[in-house]
Formats: C-alpha cells, structure tokens, sequence
C-alpha cells in the first residue's frame, strides 16, 4: 500500500480544480442571477468569469507548481505537461472570448460549464500516463464536446451531426477500452512506462497487434484521421462556431499530445518502421497507413467543397495525417516539432472559425459565396482571415511554413543518414501543394471576387476584432521568430524525459 | 602628326547629324535636308583631309587607334585604316551625298529619312574601320537597321517582303559568321583581326584551333572548313555571291532610289571588303582548298547576273542585276589571286594587277551605280514613278543633256575606256587571265551581255520613236547639273588617270598580296 | 544597410495600406518613392564593391535549434541581379501610372513582391533563402487575379500552382540536404562545403534543378508562363518575365549548382546519347530555346509573342549555366540582367503603350491601325527593343549571347549550331510581331482606331528610356557588370563547382 499524500494530491491538481470550480461558478451564477439579462450580457458574464478561471489556472501552473509523479504516472506535474495545459487554457480563453457574440442558444451558463469541463477533461490528460485516467479524461473530454455540438437546439443538423459524432465517439472509446484492457492483461498494470517494460520482446504477441490496432483506431478517431474522419465534416459544418473551434484547436492539442504519450512511450519497443521496403510489423506502419491515407483524402476531398466550414474540416484531416508523421518518428525533435505543429495550427483555425463565426451571424451561411469580396467589406476579417489561411496552407513568413519545415526535417533527421522516411516526407509535400490550390480559392473569393452587388458592409464587433489581431499577430509572430515558442518546448521535452 | 581620334571622330559625324536631325527635323524639310547634306559634305571633307595625309609610301595600318575595353574577351576598341579602308571611306563620303540629293523629293517624315541615311554611313564609316570583330559585327549588323527602316517605310508597293527577306537572308549569313569567330575566339583567344591575319600567316592559326576545339569528330582540315563556311556564308550573301543574291533585287527595286544608291554604292562593298580584310588574310588556305568551286561561283555570279538583267523590263531591277555582275568581278580576281600563292612568287605582276583592279573596280562601280540610280531618280521624278523600258522611247528628243549625261554613266557600267568602268575591269581580266584562265574566259559572257542590255537601254529609253507621253519631259534643272558635273567630271578623271586612286593604294595592294601565304 | 532594400520594400507595402482610401496619386507617389530609395541603395553598394569579396550585410541566429540563421550577403551575382530588380521596380511603377483601380492595394502587393525578390538575392542561408522565395508566390497570385486581363483567375493559379510545385521539390531537396548533412546548419556556404555522397547529389541535383527550373520556365515545364504572362497586368509581366522568373535561374545556380557540383557529373551510361544531368539539362535548354522562338512565330496575340519569347530567352541562361565554364555563366548570368530588362521593356509596350489603349492585342487588328503612325514613341521603343532582344550588337543581350555561345562551343560544339538556329529564329518572329503590329501590311484597309488614342505619358516615356539605356550601357560597356560576376564565380562558394566538372 502506498501511502497517498494528499495534501500533495491536492496541490497538484489546483489548476484543475480552479477551472471546474469556476464551472461550477459560472453555473451557479447564470442560473440564480443573470436570467432576465440579454443573452449577449450573460455571456460577456459567463465568458468573463470563465477566462478568469482560465487565467488563475495559467497563473497557478506558472508560478506556483512543482515536478512530481504520483503512482507511476497517474497524475504528472513537469514542464512538459505544463506547457500543453496552458496551451489548452489558453485556447479555451479564446474559445471563450469568441462565444461572447454568438446567439445559438439560451443555456449560457451550461454552455460554459460545458466548456470548461471539457477544459478539465483536456489538462488532465495532458498530465497523466496511467490508462485508467486516460480513459477517464478522455471521456469527460469526449463527452462535453459531443454535448457542445447540438447546442444549436434550432438546427435539425446539429442534431444529426452530435449523434453521430457521439455513436462514432462511443464506438470509438469501446475500441480504446477493449485495447487498454488487452494490454492490462497483457503486463498487469496500467502505467505506461511499465507497461512498455512488459510487452517488450521480439516477436509481436498477436494480443498485442489487436491492442496496437484498436488503439489506434480510438486515437485516430479523436484527431480525426482518416479512415475514422467520418464524422468531423459534419460536426464541423453545423457545431456552433465556438464548440466547432473548440473541438478544432484545443481538443486536437490534447489528443495529439496524448497519442504521442501513449505510443512512444507505451508501445515502445513495438515500434517497427515505415521504411520502405523494409516494413516491419508494429505500430509505426500502422500510423504511417494512417497518415497517408488522411493526407490524400483530406486534400484531395478539400478541393469539392463550398462551404468553408467543411473545408476546415478536411483540412483538419488533412493536417491531422501531416502531424501522424511526428509519432510516427516518435523522437524527442519530432515531440518539438509536434507540440510547435499543434500550437501555430490551433491558433490559425481558431482565428478561421472566428472570422466564418462573424460572417455567418451577419450572412446566415458559411457558404463560399458568401465570402466574395469580403476585402471591400471588411479589411482587418479579411486579412486576418488571408493571413490563418495561408498559415493553413504553409506559406511563409507564418507559423504554420516553420511547422511543416520543422515537422520534415524531424521525419527525415530520426534515422540520421537513411533517407527511408523520404517517401512519406514526398507525399505530405505534394499534398501540401494541393492544398495550397483550395486554400487560395477561398483567399480569391475574399480578394479577387467582387461582391454582390448591393451588400452592405460587415460590421464586426469590437471583441472579434480584437481577438483576430491578437491571434493573426500571434501566427505571424511565431513564423518570423519561431524561436519564441521553440525553446519553451524544447527545454521541457527535454526535461521531461519523454 | 601628332596622335587624333580622327576615325573615331569621323564615324561619330553623321551620328551626331543624324541626332540633330531627329531633334531639329521640326524646322521644316529644306532645314533638314540641307543640314544633312552639310553633316555628309563635312564628313568628305574631313575624308579628302585623311586622304592627303596618308602615307602612301607604306602598306601599312594608318591613323590607329586602340583601347582596352572588354578585356575578358579580348575585345578592344582598334580602328586603323590602310589603303583599303581608306578608299572605302572616300566611297562612302562621295556615295552619301549622292544618296541625299537623289532623295530630294522625299515628302514624308523627312528628319527620319535623313538621320537613318546619315546613322547608315556612321555604321558604314565603322565597318570599314573597325579592326576588332566586336564592334566590326556592331557596326555591321547596326547598318542592317537604318537600311531595313528605309526600304520599310518609304519604299515601294511590295517593300514589306523586300525589305524582310533583305533583313533575314543578312541576317542568317551574319549569325553563321558569328558561330565561326566565336569558335575561333575560343581557339585563340583574340578577336582582333589583325591579331588573327598574323596568326594564320605564321601557321598558328590551325594548330591552336586543332588544339583548343577538340572536336573528335571532324578532322582538322574539315573543321576548318567548317569555320571558313561559317564566316563565307556572312559576306557571300552580303555581296552577294550566286546562289545568296535572290534578296537583292527585290530589295533594290522596292527601297526608294535613294537608299538603293545607298545599298548598291556603299553597302554592297562591305561584302567585298570583308572578303579582303577578314576572309582573305585569315582563311586563306581554306579558300585555297575549295578554290575550284569559288570560281565557278564567281563566274555563275557573273554570267548569270548579267544574263538577267536582259531579261528585266524595270530599270532599277536591270541596274541591280548589273551590280552583281559587277561585284561578281571583284570576287573572280579575289578568287584567281589565290590560285598561286604559298611560296609560289610566280605572276606576282599578275596578282598586283588583279588586286588593283578589285580596289578599282569597287571604287568606281560604286560611283558608277550610284550615278545610273541617281539618272533614274530623276526619271522617276519627271515620269510620276515609272521607270519600266516600255514605258519610255526616244528621250533624247526632249531631254538631250540627261540623254548625254546618263548615256556617259550607262558607258562607264559598260567599260568603255576612257571612263572610270574601264580601268578596273580591265586591270582585273589582265590580271585574272593567267592566274585562271577558263574562268576567265568564260566572265567575258558576262561582259558581253552587260554591253548588250546596256546599249539596250540607249536604244529602249533614249533612242527611237518619242513616246508621245513625254513630250513635255523637262530636262535636267541648272541645280541638278550642277550637282552631276562633280560625278562626271570624277569619271572621267579616274578613266583617264586612274594613278588619283591607284597611287594611294598600290602599296597597300601590295603588303595585301604579299600577306597571302600560308 | 543593403537589406534596408528589403525593409523598405516591406514597410512601404505596410505604409500603403494605412493610407485613405481613393488616394491614388499618393499612393503612387508613395511606391515610386519607395522603389527609388530601394535601387538607390542598391546602385551605391554597387558602386562601392570591391570585386571579390563577399560583403555580408547581416547575420544573426533565428532558430538554433535548427540552425537556421537570418543571413543576408551579396556578392558581384546578387548585386547585379539586386541591381535588375531596382530598376525594374521603378519602371514597373512607371508604366503603372495608370491603374485607377484598388490602386493602393496594387502597390502594396507589388512592393511585397519587390521587397521578397530583393531577400532571395540577398539570402545567404538557405532557410531564408527558401522563405522569401515562396512568399514571392503569394502577392504574385493577387496581382495576376485581380488587375490582369485574359483569363486572369486561370492563369494566376496556374501560376501559383506551378510555384508552388517547383518550391515544393526544392524543399524536399533542401530538407534532404539539411538532415544529411547532420541538421546543425542551413548556411549556404557551410552546407556547399559539405561533401554529400556523390550517389546523394546525383539524386538531390536533378530535384532541386528542376525545382528552380520550373520557375524559370525550362521546356517543358515552361507551360505556365505564357498564360501567366498574357493574364497579368502590365507591371507584373514585367516583374514576372524579368525579375521572378531569373529567380528560378539564381536557384538553379546558387542552390542547386552549388550544393551538388557532382550531380552534374557523368553518369556512367548513356541514354539517347545523353550521359549526365548536364547533358540532359542542356539539351532541354536548347529545346527550350528553339520551341520558344517557333511558337512566338507563329501567335496572333502580341503579349504570347513576348511570352513565349521569354520562354525562348530563360533557355539562353539554362544553356549558359550548363555550360560549367567561367564565360558561360558569366555570360548566362549577363544574360539574366539583359533579358531582364528587355523583357520588362518589351511587356511595357505591349500592355500599357499598345494594348492599355487600343485594347486589342490581335496582332491582325493592330496591322490595320498602322500605330506607328499614331504613337510613334511605341513604334520606336518596341523596335529597339526588339534588335536588342534580337541580340543585335550595341545592346547587351549581344554581349550576353556571345558569352553563352562561345562557352557552348566549348562545351557542346553540335547545340551552337542550334543555338545559332535559334538566333535567327528570334530575329525572324521578332521581325513579325514588330512589323504587324505597327506598320500595315500592303493591301490591308486601314482602320485607325476609333476613339483616338491618348498619346504616350510622360511616366512611360521616362520608363522607357530608364531601360533603353539600361541595355544600351550595358551592351556597350558589358565590363561593369562583369568586373563584379566573373570574380563572383571564383569565390570559394563555388569551389565545388570548379573541382567538378568544370571546363
């Protein structure tokens, strides 16, 4: 029996407590006060509140934590893990921000509380390497999210988009399950690093290899690999835009995180490789098959579409195969590169769903066409909105060209002097030349198009404005001095160990 | 006397005309001609000037000029004249003001007409100059725009296809040459053409391209070969020699007669005189080797050039082909001084008075030429534009002192002695005889034709019935005599003593001759 | 100081936007300004250079984790292109007098593409070298789609594509290299000294080669830039054909030639009597040359005349590079400065005197207006412009083509006699395009156009005579420019390249 401090327990787990007890704040405070005010007041309330408990969790990580691990991984505190969790926090502080002008629905408080759960949900997974918390976190998460989609009550397709996100999401989680318990069995315990030590061996047990299999199907279905995407151009067209760019940005930035914990250092020693002609069975060709297949189909499938939002979404797949190569490599650069990739890549469609937000509340729609000409309309949402898109797309001075460039070069430089990845670096750079073929449609309309004729001017809010300069600077900050954001990760993967 | 861009300053003469032309050309068309026949009248003076002080005791390059100016390639600016150059600039002083008082009548865009004659003569002043091929090609391939502008522009109905196939068919033969002095630029290093005469006298000039052109796939002797054709191409169509001379006679027959004295008078010479200063010295023993074939070349030039010139009806077309006939000489004596040379210093008497006749004969054909287009500018004047054989008869009638004069020009084309065509012709048939006996003989057809389409032009214009048309013809002004009596007057001067030109070019003939052995 | 051409180009592009809207004539005063002050710099570096030397203008780390510096240096190559770009962005703006159209936003991408071009010259460090060269991308697009004419949306993604396409071989090339050579550095010189298997650069070379190649319009990846050409407004196809696509060929050289000599080496065996990338290359330039020359010849439209005869002219420089001998590419890097003035001077004509007001560019359309009566000044550029083009001598595509055709020779003596194929070629479809366009063909009705034309502005002729002289001075005096290139060449960057398979 170990003994348990929980005065350590406590301590370690303030910044997660701060956020749901400002959850429950918020609740509490929506429910008994804030009825008869007018929905844009209880947000500006609701979400005010919540980015304050977003801020003292932040202020709370930074100042005041300490390096610990408790059972062997079931609740880590080091920079590592601090460093994904603000990530999280502060994507959530945006995702607040946005939903202050949004008038889907009269559940306030709930939508915030929501919100933040999920938030809690996300920050412990980032600090965990036991399965049974995983799986638990992973379900908060999951479940707040599948909820936050069909808050739009008035959108029969909301609806029909949140069901379907829950049944994939369901089944999905019941593959997890099923895997971890498989490889519970199959090393008698549930923390990573142990189990590692146990199932490392020569040949792959064939448990193992279903073990391998459904987890990567639970994983792929949360960052919406292909081929379990199926769900995501749906949810992403109809969520309401704070939930969708939730689920966008910060849930992507946990799961990836996540993903990468639990196969490098969970399955280490099964790896295999994806080098070319020398396959060998483990996890890696597994991911490598993944990444292939979500680079081809979300570009390729990007090209047909009209709606911008289901554009995002297969552009997220899309990505989501870009950044599979990192775990395939699973290096301590390739970590760098992932968490740098994830970032700049959260922070861009943030500010994407943040412009599509405005437009559609003054528009009705997310249609292409309704983007013609928006630089006549609106200046600062269309350069913002040139400047996310072309981060998307990987054109430099922004984040998302140093991301890509870094994200090669970790593939390439794993196994320093073979070139046997090179196949994999090709197609994600052919792919990405593809999407430079969408991505500029779209800028065509906002730049090239004259509008319709007769159309008046977009009138943005104060606080979309400020939060598309501050995110547009912020992209465009991070690709001209990368630096910034690099060595913060470098030093605390390095720290961590990982 | 002490060291003077003369040259320099002579070539940029008419330049600066032609520039003050295009600035000033709003002042009226009697300001503007005259101005232009100033610029080319100083430019004959400052010509007559370097005349007298030749030396004409040497051979050797006078007035020489040299500076450093693309070092990496080899390039200097080195203009120089010998007896050579310096004749063909007195040609071309004399021909440019011709050209410019037989363009009188010019109505439209005067200016531009009159800066493209004088930017021409500038190119014309540098080609005969220019001792390094960088600016010689300048100066050579620049020319080729003043004299497509004005056959474009001013010219006859079919001008836009003379005046394209006149610019194309030069222009093949000038990029050919080019690929050639490059090639041999990467053998030896030097574009100088003096440079490159001294090397092919010592027996460099083949082992270095043997060396540094390793083309395993030729032998030495083809590859030069090769270079020779390259370069042949550029001045044999520029002369022209049978079979390039199809582009000629369009070409003169279209462009407005000004410019055709200009292209027959002055033009055509630089053929002539790249054959003498570029193809003889530095592929001499190339050309020895196809030596046959050259002359047959000549001679078809020859015969059949005059051959169709009985065959035209138009005028100008008649005179065209009668200056290739006449060129076709020069390159016949060329041709036949080769035939003996390398050490062989027999009929060396022959080859002098073969090569004088070529320096003679391009003189004075291209006064010749330039007087028959000027007689025929004035007929064109006072007919309205016609100038077919048909449409003419018995012009002596009405215009005897024309008659007179232009009969006294058609002789000199002829070779009447006495008159300045004589000479040459007849230093080169003398010379020619023994060196290359059956060509020779059979260049004389070409003599006999010429006698007979031009006596049938006397009879066809001038002589016979009056064509009641004309009856009203004036004759020729005072003004127009006055500006004919120098010409005449030249022709007979120089067929009566040809010593004038001989004098100053016989020992430049001479070192020429003497050069020639490989 | 020499990278405040970049600053200020980008700043300027900044300042734009910030300016009223509907200021027009402000706004082009601003970019002119702008644009001077830019080439003005430049022209005192070069008036200053010590031949040889590398004059490093700024180096400090960016990413060290990668080490990845912000590098910029100029040597004699990347002041005279810098040089080209300058006086391209001044006449560009020039001949866009006037644009009354989103007229500030035009400038703003236009000073955003100068500015880029500058940093790709003046890049030492692959990395940068790589960033400004895609960021050229995107100004160009808007450019093309918003201010251009014949199928403009076509062309400027085709465009963008095609870029983009070629920049995405040069990374995986780039990336290859990097992590090859042991991820610590993307410094050009460090990374040209490395010694990469040969069996490596004989990969890497073709990759990265045809990468730059793409952009240069190499046959037969040349397809874009005639349509790219033809849709864009004026100032662009002068930016395009004269400054961006020699961007492609600064690649080939500082890039490709440079990090991988041995690619360029023999292979061993031979296919189709070609036996390294060199012949390969070299053939394809040839091609390029020739195809480009016949198919101007034979176009109805004027602006293809002069795209296809960029086409044409890029494949002199290709050949000149192939060539590995100090003339050749001094010659072929001569060429990229001449033809890129000529190119600009030539699109000036044709959009902005000719097409801008007769609004036609049907070659037969224009025979029958007999232009050279009514816009003389036109008839006059375009025709020294064309012997220039022409490589007629006085001017300095001359000079140029000498150089490249004597470094032929030594190299590939059978290609010269194509290439002198090519010449006349050139000289006869620039021949046509000329005189149909501005003297009327006999027989044809005249039909003088109708409005009257506005004569030529004063920006236009100022512009023109900038480039005029720019060719004539440099045809002239050709010793300027190389006393900077050839010792460039003999730098240690290009040691590799010498040890190699120099001639």
């Amino acid at each position: 029996m170990i003994a348990i401090n929980n005065a350590q327990l406590l301590r370690l787990a303030w910044p997660e407590i701060i956020v749901v007890a400002t959850a429950l704040i918020v609740m509490a405070a929506d429910f008994l006060f804030l009825h008869r005010f007018s929905t844009h007041v209880r947000f500006s309330l609701a979400a005010g509140l919540g980015v304050l408990g977003c801020a003292g969790a932040i202020i709370r990580i930074l100042f005041a934590s300490e390096i610990a691990n408790i059972f062997d991984g079931v609740l880590i505190s080091n920079p590592l893990t601090h460093l994904v969790q603000i990530a999280v926090l502060v994507l959530t502080i945006f995702t607040l921000l946005l939903s202050v002008d949004s008038a889907f629905t009269q559940h306030v408080g709930e939508f915030v509380l929501l919100l933040l759960v999920a938030t809690t949900g996300m920050m412990f997974l980032a600090g965990t390497q036991d399965l049974l918390v995983i799986f638990i976190s992973l379900e908060l998460l999951s479940l707040s999210l599948y909820i936050l989609v069909a808050f739009n009550k008035s959108s029969a397709q909301s609806w029909e988009a949140a069901l379907k996100y829950f049944l994939f999401g369901g089944m999905s989680a019941a593959f997890l399950l099923f895997g971890f318990s498989l490889l519970y069995g199959l090393s008698n315990s549930t923390s990573l690093p142990l189990i590692a030590a146990a199932i490392h061996g020569p040949a792959l047990n064939p448990l193992l290899v279903i073990a391998i299999v459904t987890t990567a199907i639970g994983f792929g279905f949360k960052i919406a690999a292909a081929p379990f995407h199926f769900w995501a151009p749906d949810v992403y067209q109809v969520a309401p835009a704070p939930s969708a760019a939730f689920i966008a940005s910060g849930s992507k930035v946990a799961s990836f995180f996540l993903f990468f914990q639990v196969m490098a250092l969970g399955f280490a020693g099964t790896e295999g490789t994806a080098v070319l002609p020398n396959l060998v069975r483990g996890w890696v060709p597994v991911l490598a098959l993944m990444a292939t297949v979500s680079m081809l189909l979300g570009n390729l499938v990007a090209i047909r579409q009209s709606s911008l939002r289901r554009l995002l979404a297969y552009s997220a797949i899309a990505h989501a195969g870009y950044m599979l190569l990192a775990i395939v490599v699973h290096t301590q650069q390739s970590l760098d590169a992932l968490l740098y990739y994830v970032v700049t890549y959260a922070l861009a469609t943030l500010g994407a769903f943040a412009v599509i937000a405005v437009v559609e509340q003054q528009k009705g729609d997310d249609q292409l066409s309704n983007f013609n000409g928006l630089c006549r309309q609106s200046p600062v949402l269309s350069f913002c909105l040139a400047v996310f898109i072309l981060s998307l797309a990987g054109i430099p001075p922004l984040a998302g060209f140093f991301a890509k460039f870094y994200l090669f070069v970790t593939v390439l430089n794993a196994t320093p002097g073979s070139m046997g990845l090179l196949w994999l670096v090709v197609l994600a750079i052919a792919m990405s030349a593809v999407s430079l073929y969408y991505y500029l449609r779209v800028l065509k309309r906002v730049y090239v198009t004259p509008p319709a004729v007769g159309v008046a001017a977009i009138r943005t809010p104060l606080l979309s404005q400020v939060i598309l300069i501050v995110l547009a600077a912020a992209v465009l900050l991070l690709g001209c001095a990368p630096q910034l954001l690099l060595r913060w990760i470098e030093a605390a993967v390095r720290v961590s160990g990982l | 006397m002490t060291f003077f861009p003369w040259i320099s300053i002579l070539t940029a003469l008419p330049l600066a005309g032609a520039l003050v032309l295009l600035a000033l050309g709003g002042l009226g068309r009697t300001f503007t001609r005259c101005t232009a026949l100033a610029f080319s009248l100083v430019a004959l003076l400052l010509t007559l000037f370097l005349w007298h002080h030749f030396d004409s005791s040497s051979g050797s390059l006078q007035f020489q000029e040299r500076l450093s100016w693309i070092p990496s390639l080899g390039v200097d600016y080195h203009v120089a004249v010998d007896g050579l150059g310096l004749l063909m600039l007195l040609l071309t002083s004399v021909v440019v003001p011709i050209a410019i008082l037989a363009s009188w009548n010019i109505q439209e865009r005067v200016p531009l007409y009159y800066s493209l004659v004088l930017m021409l003569q500038t190119c014309l002043f540098g080609t005969f100059t220019a001792l390094n091929f960088f600016h010689w090609f300048i100066f050579w391939e620049l020319s080729l725009i003043p004299a497509f502008f004005l056959i474009r522009l001013w010219g006859g109905p079919r001008r836009a296809s003379a005046a394209t196939q006149f610019l194309v068919y030069t222009m093949v033969g000038s990029v050919a040459m080019l690929l050639s002095f490059l090639a041999i630029f990467l053998a030896t290093h030097k574009f100088d053409f003096i440079d490159l005469a001294a090397m092919a006298h010592n027996g460099q000039l083949m082992p270095a391209v043997i060396d540094k052109l390793d083309w395993r796939r030729f032998t030495p002797e083809h590859l030069a070969l090769i270079l020779f054709a390259g370069a042949f191409l550029g001045f044999a169509v520029k002369v022209p020699l049978f079979p390039f001379h199809t582009w000629l006679p369009s070409a003169y027959a279209e462009a407005p007669t000004g410019t055709t004295i200009l292209l027959t008078g002055a033009m055509s010479k630089m053929g002539v005189y790249g054959f003498l200063r570029i193809l003889l010295p530095i592929f001499g023993a190339q050309m020895q080797v196809v030596l046959t074939p050259l002359l047959w070349l000549a001679v078809a030039t020859v015969v059949f050039s005059a051959y169709a010139a009985l065959a035209q009806k138009d005028l100008k077309r008649i005179f065209a082909y009668s200056s290739i006939n006449h060129l076709g000489y020069c390159l016949l004596a060329i041709f036949a001084v080769l035939k003996f040379t390398g050490t062989d210093t027999s009929l060396t008497a022959e080859k002098y008075a073969a090569m004088n006749g070529v320096f003679l004969q391009m003189f004075n054909h291209g006064l010749t030429a330039a007087s028959l287009f000027w007689f025929v500018a004035m007929l064109e004047k006072r007919s309205g534009g016609l100038r077919s054989l048909d449409d003419f008869g018995g012009l002596r009638k009405v215009a005897p002192v024309f008659t007179g004069l232009m009969g006294i020009a058609l002789f000199s084309s002829l070779g009447l002695p006495g008159l300045n065509g004589f000479i040459g012709e007849f230093l080169i048939f003398k010379g020619s005889f023994p060196l290359a006996p059956w060509a020779t003989s059979l260049a004389v057809i070409g003599l006999l034709m010429t006698a007979i389409f031009v006596l049938g032009i006397l009879q066809r214009v001038f002589s016979g019935p009056l064509n009641q048309r004309w009856v009203n013809l004036p004759d020729l002004t005072v003004g127009e005599r006055l500006a004919l009596v120098p010409t005449i007057g030249l022709m007979f001067a120089l067929g009566l003593y040809p010593q004038l030109v001989l004098g100053v070019v016989n020992n430049t003939v001479i070192q020429m001759v003497q050069q020639i052995r490989f | 100081m020499l990278a405040w051409t970049i600053y200020i180009s980008f700043l300027g592009a900044a300042g734009l936007l910030l300016l009223p809207k509907g200021s027009v004539s402000s706004a082009r005063i601003f970019a002119l300004l702008t644009a001077v002050i830019g080439f003005g710099i430049t022209l005192i570096y070069f008036l200053q250079h010590r031949t040889g030397e590398m004059l490093t203008i700024t180096r400090v780390p960016w990413v060290p984790t990668l080490g990845i510096e912000f590098h910029l240096a100029a040597d004699g190559i990347s002041l005279t292109l810098a040089l080209l770009t300058g006086i391209i962005a001044i006449t560009g703006i020039l001949f866009s007098w006037n644009i009354e159209e989103r007229t500030k936003e035009f400038f703003a991408f236009y000073l955003l593409l100068i500015g880029a071009v500058y940093g790709v010259f003046l890049s030492y460090d692959l990395f940068l070298l790589f960033v400004f060269y895609e960021i050229v991308i995107i100004p160009k697009y808007f450019l093309i789609a918003i201010w251009g004419s014949t199928r403009r949306e076509y062309g400027a993604m085709k465009l963008a594509l095609y870029s983009f396409v070629g920049s995405a071989m040069v990374l995986i090339g780039l990336i290859a290299a990097f992590v090859v050579a042991g991820a610590k550095t993307t410094s050009l010189s460090q990374l040209a000294q490395f010694p990469f298997s040969p069996h490596f650069q004989m990969g890497a070379f073709p990759l990265v080669f045809i990468g730059f190649a793409i952009l240069a319009g190499m046959w037969p990846f040349h397809t874009w830039a005639p349509t790219g050409h033809v849709a864009a407004p004026t100032a662009a196809s002068m930016l395009l054909a004269g400054v961006v696509m020699k961007l492609g060929a600064y690649g080939c050289l500082r890039v490709a030639m440079v990090l991988f000599p041995l690619g360029l080496g023999p292979w061993g065996f031979h296919v189709l009597a070609l036996g390294s990338w060199r012949d390969v290359f070299a053939l394809l330039a040839v091609i390029g040359i020739i195809y480009g020359a016949l198919v101007a010849l034979v176009q109805k439209d004027f602006k293809f005349v002069i795209g296809y005869s960029s086409v044409s002219h890029m494949g002199f420089i290709l050949l000149g590079l192939m060539t590995l001998n100090q003339i050749g590419i001094s010659g072929a890097v001569l060429q990229m400065f001449s033809h890129g003035s000529l190119a600009g001077l030539l699109f000036a004509v044709v959009g902005r005197m000719v097409y801008a007001r007769t609004l036609t560019r049907d070659l037969a359309a224009l025979n029958a207006m007999n232009l050279h009566k009514i816009i003389p000044f036109a008839a006059v550029t375009f025709v020294i412009a064309g012997m220039a083009s022409m490589g007629l001598p006085g001017f300095s595509g001359f000079v140029a083509e000498l150089m490249i055709l004597i470094g032929v020779w030594r190299a590939y003596p059978l290609l010269a006699l194509c290439v002198g194929l090519g010449l006349i070629v050139g000289v006869v479809y620039v021949w046509r395009a000329m005189q149909k366009a501005f003297f009327i063909s006999s027989g044809i009705e005249s039909a003088p156009p109708n409005p009257p034309l506005p004569p030529i502005t004063m920006p236009e002729r100022i512009g023109a005579v900038i480039l005029i002289a720019t060719s004539v001075l440099v045809g002239l005096y050709p010793q300027m420019l190389l006393n900077i290139v050839v010792p460039a060449l003999n730098s240690p960057l290009f040691d590799g390249l010498r040890k190699g398979s120099w001639q």
